[in-house]
């Protein structure tokens, strides 16, 4: 499987490369690299279905437990199916679409990544690779809703999708880690039989919550659910295949798949259940107002993708069945209709519904796919969206207490859906003739044939359900919930309250589609505000990060050099003196305070030449003073046995002095700068850096030490460096290399002096 | 002594810390003197002291007996004092080439290539 995947992404890095010579035909090439993945897969497919798993482990960081492991199921079987065949679909479909766009190689890039990362999502049974590839998808959705980069809308919901969803990743990562934590392993496949440990740890409430915020934000649910139909900017293969078929599902997929694992308490389930029926209903009605056909089906989609949630909020097995088939049926219509709009966009040029009408002599072929797709999306027998409404129904029917409650939330959002299939599927077909902006004729064969195969599909899976469902879907339940389902799944179910559901809902959407425009006259001037819109909530949060950052930006980097040093110097004694406050007994130290006459003598001098330099308002008097300081240093190492070190500070002290006279011998006298204030805030952030210091001295001078490194060198000195002064052979022979470093470093000194003293700035009027 | 040293330590960090917060460049200079004496001062004094017994070895003997002062420190302070005199020199030579150039030594009035607007 992981050749698979290498060789998916490899392809996509090729695309570029054979795009312009055979331009004519890339659209059959580039649909033969998906339906070759769909085919390897679909070969397993017997296997899987008689209710073997495959399994497939390479090393990649195996020390922090992250490898590929690649597991085959039921549920991810499913899933791969979809995504590969839709894309054999829209690969093709994008290599006559996209032929007027700059750039279409990149496109295929883009699109190749995304779908290669996108199965290795749903069959990575390794949580961190998982992530990897669930951000992957995330980014290649980034690039592709971007992919008309100098339209600012764009680039703007471009990032708004990343930002969302990335962010919602992160959470999603994070939820990874701590399940890591309570089985010890990565893997998916690790945590089957530890829903009772998972659900009785103590992190279980934020597993939860962490796991749901990355599904949802991922799959547009409610209260993120707004990135999606700005997502619409997007080239329309793209919005067929990422933002309906497939990658908005995976955050479905996710639920789904830890089901198992975190499923079964009123956390997790009702929490689903209750977004996803917010969604489902909220998305609905909000596209009663939209004109444009890609934006209705993004609002149908987000509908969808509710009911969806909802139905694995529900959980049983019903719920479960229904959620099998809804996936399937909604991607094979919703595709499908989605291609049908960009259909009708490239051959009219426009897309707003109310300038579409009477195009079925012009084309006669897209008609009857979108015909096809529409009856499916309506939930008209015999197409799959049928069976798939009326397990739907069922499944709510189910639920305690709430049922009918559900029951009709569902009926009032499918109506709507319903509306929104007439609106794109037959509007733009019947009725009298408008003209468009182009002359309107049949689309190419790469455009049509896709959508047609996959609404005969949709048709085909309605009149034999088990044949193309029914096999996989013990298998997925088994991955879903641990057990079989044992329920067939037919066509006709008889005359009951179910179907009477489904014809009012039928019913009540052709109403509200007659009535639309007068809907529309009335809630003409209603405006949602904006503290009830969540779309608003992220540019708040944005400007504000954005806001956040500039502040802070002039407050820490302004310019000023001691302010920089004052947030060093302040945060590091601040951490450092709270470290050493919690050292017990720190402060107990009981120094020697014997001291002599002369070490007495010593310390005043350098005290009172300190403050002689601090105060003096005469640069030559402050270098005396700083002069002194420096040999009372060295008369310090005389006394502690450090003769070498005398020596060089004697040396160096005399050429620092003589420097600093002759340089600034020439300067006027010192101005007064500082203000009382900021003088005063300096003595105290002094004093504070020097009292610290102090302490930590009496603090670390009052442990014992023993340093077998003072050993090792007066040992090995003589045998080893043929030298008696050890420091010496330190020096030169132990750290030779680090002596080697410093010399180049005075070197490299020499020569930046040198250069200051002689550059000559022509353009300055040196 | 390590009482009277540590209280050294203190002054000089404190004296240098002050300096290095002043608007003059010469100031700030000196205030980098300061922080070295007192950073070869530290690791000197934490290197625990030894009074009159310097790291050499004798003629004929092999190695030395205890009490003798750790040589290591003494090792690292040399290469600091050295370093350090590279950076002073750089230092003071820089500063005279920026008052010739800017014509002053306040360093509030040399922020302006760094301002956020």
């Amino acid at each position: 499987m992981l050749t698979l995947i290498l060789i998916g992404f490899a392809a996509s890095a090729i695309a570029p490369l054979i795009y312009k010579p055979l331009k004519n035909y890339f659209g059959w090439i580039a649909a033969s690299f998906p339906l070759y993945i769909f085919l390897s897969f679909l070969s397993k497919y017997n296997q899987i279905a008689s209710g073997n798993i495959i399994k497939e482990t390479i090393e990649w960081i195996p020390s922090l437990g992250i490898n590929f492991t690649f597991l085959l199921d039921g549920l991810s079987l499913t899933f791969v199916l979809i995504i590969t065949l839709i894309g054999v679909v829209v690969f093709l479909y994008a290599g006559a679409y996209m032929r007027g766009y700059e750039h279409a190689d990149r496109f295929f890039v883009y699109v190749g990544i995304f779908m290669t990362s996108m199965v290795g999502m749903v069959i990575s049974d390794n949580m961190m690779t998982l992530f990897v590839f669930w951000e992957l998808t995330s980014i290649s959705s980034y690039l592709l809703i971007g992919f008309n980069h100098h339209n600012e809308k764009s680039r703007k919901y471009a990032l708004q999708a990343l930002l969302v969803t990335g962010g919602g990743g992160l959470a999603l990562m994070a939820g990874f880690i701590l399940l890591s934590q309570i089985s010890g392993s990565f893997e998916i496949s690790a945590l089957y039989n530890l829903n009772e440990n998972i659900r009785n740890a103590s992190t279980y409430s934020a597993i939860v919550i962490l796991v749901l915020i990355g599904a949802f934000t991922k799959s547009a649910q409610f209260p993120f659910h707004f990135w999606l139909p700005n997502a619409m900017e997007a080239p329309t293969p793209v919005s067929a295949y990422l933002h309906s078929a497939t990658m908005v599902k995976a955050g479905i997929y996710i639920i789904a798949r830890m089901n198992h694992s975190l499923g079964g308490t009123a956390l997790w389930q009702d929490t689903i259940l209750i977004i996803g029926a917010i969604t489902m209903l909220f998305a609905a009605i909000l596209s009663y107002n939209q004109m444009d056909l890609k934006k209705l089906l993004a609002y149908s989609t987000l509908s969808v993708l509710g009911t969806l949630t909802m139905l694995l909020g529900i959980g049983s097995k019903l719920a479960i069945k229904a959620f099998f088939i809804y996936i399937i049926a909604h991607s094979l219509y919703k595709g499908t209709l989605f291609l049908v709009a960009g259909i009708l966009d490239h051959e009219t040029g426009t897309r707003d519904v109310s300038k579409l009408s009477g195009l079925r002599k012009y084309m006669p072929i897209t008609m009857v796919t979108a015909a096809f797709a529409s009856f499916s999306m309506m939930g008209i027998i015999p197409l799959v969206g049928f069976i798939g409404k009326e397990t739907v129904y069922s499944a709510i029917l189910e639920v305690d207490y709430w049922g009918l409650f559900l029951l009709a939330v569902a009926v009032i959002g499918n109506a709507l859906i319903v509306m929104i299939t007439i609106l794109v599927g037959f509007k733009p077909f019947w009725g009298k003739l408008i003209s468009t902006p182009k002359e309107p004729h049949e689309a190419p064969i790469k455009m049509w044939l896709g959508p047609l195969a996959l609404a005969v599909l949709g048709l085909l899976m309605g009149i034999f359900p088990n044949v193309f469902i029914g096999r996989l879907l013990d298998q997925s339940a088994i991955s879903i919930i641990s057990e079989k389902l044992e329920l067939t799944i037919k066509l006709w179910h008889g005359f009951n309250f179910v179907l009477l559901m489904s014809f009012v809902t039928l019913l009540l959407g052709i109403g509200i589609y007659f009535f639309r425009l007068k809907i529309l006259d009335i809630t003409h001037n209603f405006k949602l505000k904006k503290i009830f819109k969540p779309s608003e909530w992220y540019e708040f949060l944005l400007n504000g990060m954005m806001s956040f950052a500039k502040f802070q930006t002039k407050v820490l980097q302004n310019g000023y050099l001691r302010n920089y040093i004052i947030f060093i110097l302040v945060t590091a004694v601040t951490l450092a003196s709270f470290a050493l406050f919690r050292i017990e007994n720190a402060l107990k130290i009981t120094p020697d305070f014997s001291i002599t006459f002369y070490e007495g003598a010593i310390a005043l001098i350098i005290i009172i030449s300190t403050f002689f330099v601090i105060t003096s308002d005469s640069r030559l008097k402050s270098i005396v003073g700083i002069g002194v300081v420096g040999f009372v240093m060295g008369i310090i190492f005389i006394i502690h046995s450090a003769p070498d070190l005398a020596l060089t500070t004697f040396a160096i002290e005399t050429l620092t002095v003589i420097l600093f006279v002759l340089v600034l011998y020439k300067l006027p006298r010192y101005l007064k700068f500082s203000k009382p204030l900021s003088k005063l805030r300096d003595i105290i952030i002094a004093s504070g850096v020097g009292l610290f210091m102090t302490l930590m001295v009496l603090y670390i001078t009052s442990i014992d030490l023993t340093s077998e490194l003072k050993r090792f060198y007066t040992d090995t000195s003589v045998p080893g460096g043929k030298g008696r002064n050890v420091v010496n052979v330190i020096l030169v022979d132990f750290r030779a290399i680090d002596t080697l470093g410093e010399i180049t470093v005075l070197a490299i000194a020499a020569l930046g002096v040198y250069a200051l003293l002689k550059l000559k700035l022509d353009d300055r009027g040196e | 002594m390590n009482f009277l040293l540590a209280i050294i330590i203190g002054i000089l960090y404190g004296a240098g810390t002050y300096m290095i917060l002043r608007r003059s460049l010469v100031k700030v200079i000196l205030g980098l003197i300061f922080l070295g004496h007192a950073a070869n001062l530290l690791i000197f004094t934490i290197g625990r002291l030894t009074k009159g017994a310097p790291a050499f070895i004798p003629q004929g003997a092999e190695t030395l007996a205890e009490p003798y002062a750790d040589p290591l420190p003494q090792a690292l302070i040399l290469t600091a004092i050295v370093i350090g005199f590279g950076v002073q020199a750089f230092a003071i030579v820089l500063f005279k080439r920026t008052y010739q150039t800017v014509g002053t030594d306040d360093l509030d009035k040399m922020k302006s290539t760094d301002e956020l607007k």
